[in-house]
């Protein structure tokens, strides 16, 4: 800088160019300011993208049949355009995956904040920070290849006849084959690909993410309002759920709706365990596809560009992107709404 | 919400409280069972993680070996190789570094420093906070038309130089958040001395706040970084392959990278393939961890030199 060589040999021989420095100046702020236009046209790009191509895809397949057909078979001779064939097996895999998340990361969040002691918090809170880092990808690997095969032999297990004595006849689920009685629950078969050890797994992967930032919402409220509810008789356990967490709630619901938004655009995870199988209903212990796990698909093969199959992949990605656009603005509104403030 | 108003602890009011029944070893007995579920949830969760680490570690490590980095791609499982791989994410991490970085700490100081509560300043901060939610995949299809269609003559179609544009917009958001956090993060002090030394704007963030944030944004950088070298779906969706073998000869090059060759070999049937997938995995996380510890490494050696 120039100040810094001129101040030491006598300040009345100094000139300040005001003029080339604010010039620099505004350059500068006009270089930052295309930068941040850049996530504008992001925003521009994605949306203008989705819809062009949607329109595009709506020209040549009525609107009423993407909502009612019953098959999703665009890559067929006989082809049915069912969204909802997709967005069952999303909901189901994602529907599993909070099922685990919420209770597990609620109650770390929980255990991290109030209960742990400081040392315990300092390991714990960045190794939750590095777990939510481990790529899709690994934990598509651990769901396919490790929890699919247990969760099978835990069902084969259950469902193995058990050898009774005659006279516990009257149980349900009793069978009589030549010499004995046995018992035979009609436990379900889990396919290879399933949307159960999809969800569980992914509900692992976004486990780290609800912890942490619903701890560091919980961690926020305020000493005093702990202490005001203990001064009044509550037990720590009351304190925690009658105080804190209605107070850190906005934050909770934050994290949750997050979560809820990863969970269902996650990818890597429910294309390799869940499977490519489009299948309408709720059952998850069959091969289903996601929208996500289409879009993949569709990638993968030789699509040419402006085909049918092409443009079904804006709809899906069209269709995504609104259901994860309805949570952030719900996220949104409820973080405005319920947000508390503490000084 | 008061959170308080419905509170189960005041069971009766001031007139009864002779009636009232503290039951405290019932209470207690509840406060135990509540504290034992929290601890059991964090278990549940590491001990699961911890179980996925070593699954990978006790399959992988045995395929991890000098030909399984110096390989290309084969059919045949002990003679494949993550060579292509390899290569083809550091080149996706180079430039994605190269171009995320200037444009993620420009608009990070455009937010913090040079606009004022406008309404541009505003539109800006929602439209990222709303970008961060959009799922990756939706960037790959973005990446597609953009990259691959509309300017494919200049960016050689499903290339390298397309998959890190569309990397690059993925990981923006991450890296102005972080940005503008460590920027907040420098006392107005600071700021205010050097404008008293006759600073204008941009000299002050250059000599002074900048300075002062930048282990901050460096670290936001490099977590930003290994988020998207653990990217699958819009690298897929973009096009890269999953067969190459060859290297990669410059940016405009088809390529793949270290998580679709993963995905690619846990998809077959085959179990040798899931053994050198494990083995990838294993690579992947090791530079995971690298680039981990060098941010955390990073934050604190410049924050002691403060």
């Amino acid at each position: 800088m120039s100040v810094e060589m001129s101040s030491e040999n006598g300040s009345s021989l100094w000139q300040a160019n005001y003029k080339r420095a604010k010039r620099l100046e505004n350059i500068i702020k006009f270089l930052c300011g295309i930068c941040a236009i850049i996530s504008i046209a992001t925003t521009a790009g994605i949306i203008g993208t989705l819809i062009f191509e949607t329109i595009e895809f709506f020209k040549e397949v009525p609107f009423w049949r993407f909502l009612t057909d019953t098959r999703w078979t665009p890559l067929f001779q006989s082809k049915q355009f069912g969204i909802f064939v997709l967005i069952s097996a999303t909901l189901r895999t994602s529907g599993i995956a909070i099922l685990v998340a919420v209770p597990l990361g609620l109650l770390s969040a929980i255990f991290l904040s109030e209960f742990a002691s400081l040392r315990v918090r300092k390991v714990l809170k960045p190794l939750l920070e590095i777990l939510a880092g481990i790529p899709s990808v690994v934990f598509g690997y651990f769901a396919l290849l490790t929890v699919t095969p247990v969760l099978q032999a835990f069902f084969d297990f259950i469902r193995t006849p058990v050898m009774i004595p005659p006279w516990l006849d009257f149980l349900p689920f009793t069978n009589y084959y030549e010499p004995d009685y046995f018992l035979e629950i009609p436990f379900p078969y889990l396919q290879g690909f399933n949307a159960l050890s999809a969800g569980l797994v992914l509900g692992i992967s976004i486990t780290p993410l609800v912890a942490s930032l619903s701890e560091d919402a919980i961690y926020s409220v305020p000493q005093d309002l702990r202490a005001g509810a203990y001064a009044l008789g509550a037990t720590q356990r009351e304190t925690i759920l009658a105080v804190v967490i209605p107070a850190a709630l906005s934050g909770i619901v934050a994290s949750v709706i997050l979560a809820i938004s990863r969970a269902v655009g996650e990818t890597m995870i429910v294309t390799l365990a869940a499977g490519q199988n489009p299948h309408l209903g709720l059952n998850p212990f069959v091969p289903v596809m996601t929208m996500t796990a289409y879009i993949v698909q569709v990638s993968l093969g030789d699509t040419a560009v402006g085909t049918l199959p092409y443009k079904t992949i804006f709809a899906v990605g069209m269709t995504l992107f609104l259901i994860t656009l309805v949570l952030n603005i719900f996220s949104f509104w409820f973080v405005r709404r319920f947000r508390e403030r503490y000084e | 919400m008061t959170g308080i108003s419905d509170t189960p602890i005041t069971g009766a009011p001031v007139a009864d409280a002779a009636k009232f029944v503290p039951q405290r070893r019932w209470r207690y007995r509840l406060d135990r069972a509540f504290q034992i579920a929290t601890i059991a949830a964090t278990a549940i969760a590491i001990l699961v993680l911890a179980w996925l680490l070593i699954d990978v570690l006790w399959n992988g490590l045995g395929s991890l070996s000098w030909t399984l980095l110096t390989s290309f791609p084969s059919r045949k499982p002990e003679e494949a190789g993550i060579l292509a791989a390899l290569a083809g994410t550091g080149w996706i991490m180079l430039l994605v570094a190269i171009f995320s970085f200037p444009i993620g700490v420009g608009s990070g100081l455009f937010l913090e420093e040079f606009s004022d509560d406008t309404w541009f300043a505003r539109f800006v901060e929602i439209n990222i906070s709303n970008l961060a939610g959009v799922p990756s995949i939706i960037y790959g299809l973005l990446g597609l038309t953009a990259f691959v269609i509309v300017l494919g003559d200049y960016t050689g179609g499903r290339s390298i130089l397309t998959g890190a544009l569309t990397l690059t917009l993925l990981i923006l958001p991450i890296i102005i958040v972080a940005t503008r956090e460590s920027l907040r993060a420098v006392p107005n002090s600071l700021r205010q001395a050097g404008y008293a030394l006759g600073g204008n704007r941009w000299q002050v963030i250059w000599n002074h706040t900048l300075p002062a944030s930048f282990p901050g944004i460096l670290t936001g950088v490099i977590l930003a970084l290994s988020r998207a070298i653990g990217e699958t779906a819009p690298l897929i969706t973009i096009g890269a392959l999953t067969f190459v073998p060859f290297l990669p000869d410059g940016p405009l090059s088809p390529f793949t990278v270290l998580p679709i060759q993963v995905y690619n070999w846990v998809s077959r049937p085959q179990k040798e393939f899931h053994d050198i997938a494990a083995a990838g995995i294993l690579v992947l996380l090791v530079v995971l961890l690298l680039m981990n510890s060098v941010a955390v490494l990073l934050r604190s050696r410049f924050q002691k030199d403060r």
